[in-house]
């Protein structure tokens, strides 16, 4: 005991020793492990396959970074997984915004509280599972072609799959199928931080603009949707860098084209390439880092 | 031209929006639960021909589902005891504390969950090429441990910035050092709070997929065993049983930490 | 400044400290960065004192406080209790309690566990601790909630556990920090008397902060007045009330009026600030004629404040300056006048203070 007290008095002046005895063992683990991965990462990003050996060349190059911006295929992978993200973003926002409205102004306490643990719910199922799922619901015979079926729509489904680009042999190998899925997976992600968003708009500002003279859709569009902003903005970081780096939905999902996180996965695994690798790995991490740049002018950050 | 419901409740149109929002979000869950129970084998065919236990017992016989199953247990437990300690030296450090570099330091507590996982697990695997690191079960371990780590971390700090600093200095002042408060005045608030942050890094690294696929080199978790056969399903209703059995070991901790996590709150108004 | 016991002036000697000292400052300075929030402060406060520390917010009093708790440490000067240097000690080797402003009882614990607290860290068995809180909350009178918690407590209630809590340790020197703001009206009168008759029993040096120059004047038997770090005054509560030094005192401890340099020249001949107490000047009709040796001044009635017991009337000087006088409900001399209307105001000379500033 009375060691402890002596050890404590040492301590209780000497605050910055304290905090430096705390912060050394998680520091190290994250510093050396986390940190020291990503700096190999970039590092393995600099260094080159030797195309007769098929190993790693130590020394530093941007021959990777030339291959992966010239080939036409790599870029138009990178454009494919952006113009998907975006989509993705986009279509989130729609779906969520009804959700996150009802659930934040119109719903009572008991309500609500179902609706926020009916959204997490979903959230913490596991990822693999909820994959698997649409997997299933997706397939032929599956559960969707079996309602729309039932609501007689199947002729415009079959339209849709026609569809260049979007469409494919069956829903579970479209773009459009991985559309949904990727909807689906992040839209918990955007309904959260949409919803405390509009819950912190104060009723009395609601109130004002309808005494002032606005219609309701007027009061949505000048009031509600400004205020909701940085709740969007915080949302759409999640779905954006999400839907950038997944690798395992295009793969199970999804139409024959290549995804950026797909493209990683194959690199370091079967044709043994880590450099090109980590080369396509900086990307994203570049478009997040630009996007939280972006977001946290829309007030992001403060929405969090 | 006006309605005459009150002014600020939802139309139907709005509510119903709302209703099928949820509904979207929660019907392949429940899918994925019928099919566990489903007869037919051979297909994904719906509405299911018949209900039955029957896979439930053949799934539970398979020893390489066990393996898979005790493997990922054994990492989430290693992972989940690592992250309770370093999680909890970082929260103390950083909860009120004011220091050069403390920005650096939060930005570095959340880069693991800011960034893809891909990236991580990538990020990983070119650590251990570069340094001729065996891909196994601590490399496994390392990758779960750090993103864990960052989860305990969020849940104690979130905790310390609730308590009043009083309440520490009223410890002292009563003439209790450093070690009485934390067990006498700290640890039995941070309680909630650490079983939360504990169980939810459990489950978290029991599902974990992303990062485990670059980490595992040959050893299978159950996640790895189960996205195996996504894409040779030889048994299908198997891996409709493994999945149910997946999101219920995940689930029921991450509702119980919710649950703490709600409970804590209401203790704290005092 | 340099005559009142306690407080050294600017440019004296260095203080010495004194043998029978319960607590001394020995020209303490706290800075946070380029804030000073105390600046060169050094009083003596003895055994069985009852102490405040009274100003604004910000002015330093609650820093003061918690130097001599050993939760902050000064960054320049030293800290004695005493007679011995504590200048480093952690709180939890210090003699000293503190009943804190948000009473800070541990909710996972019972009251009687709360109190019983520093036995407990001590080392005192479970049997002979609670009997020692029994008997602390005995003192305070709330033995029947002993196995409470503190969540079902009223804010009074909760006052009194802290007290205990604070008092069973048997600590030479009890801090409280505003420890009755977050009180209605009747209840913190009820316990300012309680407060005072506990301190002459026990004995005990009480060391009081608090904005509230009412509560310091009633309890304290010597006060400190603070102002951005320093102290403007330290005297017995009636010296402060009779004879401010400054205008800021003279204002904040019963709200006099203070009459600047320029238009004290006027009226008294004498070029020098000075104040004077609403109760002590005389409201007389227009063209009343002074008392003999009184001073006087014309002015015109803005309003009038009706206060129940007194009344407090605003009288506005050709200048532009305001005074107010006092007048007692009931009383039948001095003039009846209604807003708008000329008065003239009269106070004898004797009875106005000259101030070192303003």
């Amino acid at each position: 005991m009375t060691a402890f007290r002596g050890l404590s008095s040492f301590l209780y002046g000497r605050r910055g020793f304290y905090l430096a005895l705390l912060l050394l063992p998680p520091l190290l683990w994250l510093g050396i492990v986390y940190l020291g991965s990503l700096l190999a990462l970039l590092l393995q990003s600099f260094y080159a396959i030797d195309e007769f050996t098929a190993r790693i060349v130590p020394t530093l190059t941007l021959a990777t970074y030339y291959q992966l911006l010239s080939h036409p295929a790599n870029v138009d992978i990178i454009l494919r997984t952006l113009a998907m993200a975006v989509a993705v973003t986009l279509a989130a926002a729609v779906v969520a915004f009804p959700v996150a409205n009802y659930m934040a102004r119109y719903a009572g306490p008991r309500m609500k509280a179902l609706f926020y643990v009916g959204v997490m719910m979903p959230m913490w199922t596991s990822y693999l599972v909820k994959v698997y799922a649409w997997r299933l619901v997706l397939a032929k015979q599956g559960v969707f072609s079996w309602f729309v079926d039932q609501l007689g729509m199947t002729p415009a489904l079959e339209q849709a799959l026609a569809t260049p680009v979007i469409g494919g042999p069956s829903l579970a190998s479209s773009y459009l199928g991985m559309f949904v899925v990727f909807v689906y997976m992040w839209l918990p992600f955007m309904i959260l931080p949409l919803a405390a968003a509009l819950e912190r708009v104060p009723e009395s500002l609601l109130q004002a603009s309808a005494d002032l003279g606005a219609s309701p859709r007027q009061t949505f569009r000048h009031v509600i949707l400004p205020l909701a902003l940085p709740g969007l903005a915080a949302g759409s970081v999640f779905t954006f860098s999400l839907t950038l780096g997944d690798y395992i939905i295009p793969s199970v999902v999804g139409a024959p084209g290549y995804f950026i996180g797909m493209m990683v996965y194959q690199q370091q695994g079967t044709a043994g390439n880590l450099p090109l690798a980590a080369a396509f790995s900086v990307v994203p991490i570049l478009l997040i880092g630009a996007y939280l740049a972006l977001a946290k002018r829309l007030g992001a950050f403060d929405a969090l | 031209m006006r309605s005459r419901r009150p002014w600020n409740s939802a139309s139907p149109g709005q509510r119903l929006a709302a209703f099928a929002g949820l509904a979207f979000l929660h019907f392949p869950v429940w899918v994925i639960l019928l099919y566990a129970f489903t007869t037919e084998d051979r297909s994904y065919q719906f509405p299911p021909p018949g209900l039955t236990l029957h896979w439930f017992a053949v799934t539970f016989a398979r020893e390489d589902i066990w393996a898979a199953l005790r493997l990922s247990l054994a990492v989430a437990a290693v992972a989940t005891a690592i992250a309770l300690v370093m999680g909890t030296l970082a929260a103390f450090a950083l909860a009120r504390s004011r220091f050069r570099g403390r920005e650096a330091i939060t930005l570095l507590f959340v880069l693991p969950i800011a960034l893809p996982g891909i990236v991580t697990g990538i990020a990983l695997l070119s650590a251990f090429k570069l340094g001729g690191i065996q891909t196994g079960f601590w490399t496994i371990v390392a990758g779960h441990a750090t993103f864990c780590i960052v989860i305990v971390h969020n849940n104690v700090i979130a905790r310390l910035r609730r308590l009043p600093p009083s309440w520490i200095e009223a410890s002292m002042d009563l003439g209790a050092d450093g070690a009485q408060t934390f067990r006498y005045v700290l640890l039995p608030q941070i309680a909630t709070a650490l079983l939360a942050g504990g169980m939810l890094a459990f489950a978290l690294s029991f599902d974990e997929i992303i990062v485990t696929l670059f980490t595992a080199g040959h050893e299978k978790t159950l996640p790895i065993w189960f996205f195996n056969e996504l894409f040779r399903p030889r048994e299908r209703p198997i891996t409709n049983v493994v999945a149910v059995t997946v999101m219920l070991v995940t689930l029921v901790p991450i509702l119980l930490a919710y649950w703490l996590t709600r409970q804590g709150h209401a203790d704290e108004q005092t | 400044m340099t005559d009142v016991p306690g407080v050294a002036g600017r440019g004296d000697a260095r203080p010495v400290p004194s043998p029978t000292a319960a607590i001394e400052l020995l020209e303490v300075s706290r800075a946070f960065g380029a804030l000073l929030a105390l600046d060169g402060v050094s009083l003596t406060i003895t055994t069985g004192e009852f102490f405040a520390l009274l100003g604004p917010s910000g002015s330093g009093k609650t820093t003061c406080l918690r130097l001599i708790a050993g939760f902050d440490h000064p960054t320049q000067g030293r800290v004695l209790l005493d007679g011995m240097d504590v200048t480093g000690v952690p709180p939890f080797e210090r003699n000293v309690n503190t009943v804190f402003q948000d009473y800070a009882l541990f909710p996972h614990m019972t009251v009687a566990d709360n109190v019983a607290y520093g036995p407990r860290v001590r080392g005192a068995p479970a049997e002979a601790r609670r009997r020692q809180a029994l008997e602390m909350l005995d003192l305070v009178r709330l033995s029947s909630l002993a196995d409470r918690t503190p969540a079902q407590l009223s804010g009074g209630q909760k006052q009194r556990v802290a007290l205990a809590r604070a008092l069973i340790n048997r600590p030479r020197v009890l801090l409280l920090d505003e420890p009755l703001g977050a009180l209605d009206l009747r209840l913190r009168e009820e316990m300012q008397t309680e407060l005072k008759s506990l301190q002459q029993r026990l004995g005990i040096t009480f060391v009081y902060v608090t904005h509230d120059q009412g509560e310091a004047l009633s309890m304290a038997d010597r006060i400190a007045v603070f102002r951005d770090g320093r102290i403007e005054q330290l005297d017995t509560p009636r010296a402060l009330y009779v004879r401010p030094r400054t205008a800021f005192v003279a204002r904040f401890v019963g709200s006099a009026n203070v009459v600047a340099a320029g238009i004290a020249a006027r009226l008294t001949g004498t070029s020098q600030a000075f104040a004077i107490r609403p109760e002590m000047i005389e409201v007389l009709g227009a063209d009343a004629s002074l008392p003999a040796g009184a001073v006087g001044c014309d002015g015109v009635l803005e309003d009038i404040q009706y206060h129940g017991a007194t009344s407090r009337w605003h009288v506005r000087l050709p200048d532009g300056s305001l005074l107010t006088a006092a007048r007692v409900e009931g009383s039948t001399t001095g003039a009846s006048a209604s807003p708008g209307g000329r008065v003239r105001l009269a106070w004898s000379r004797d009875s106005l203070v000259w101030l070192a500033d303003g």
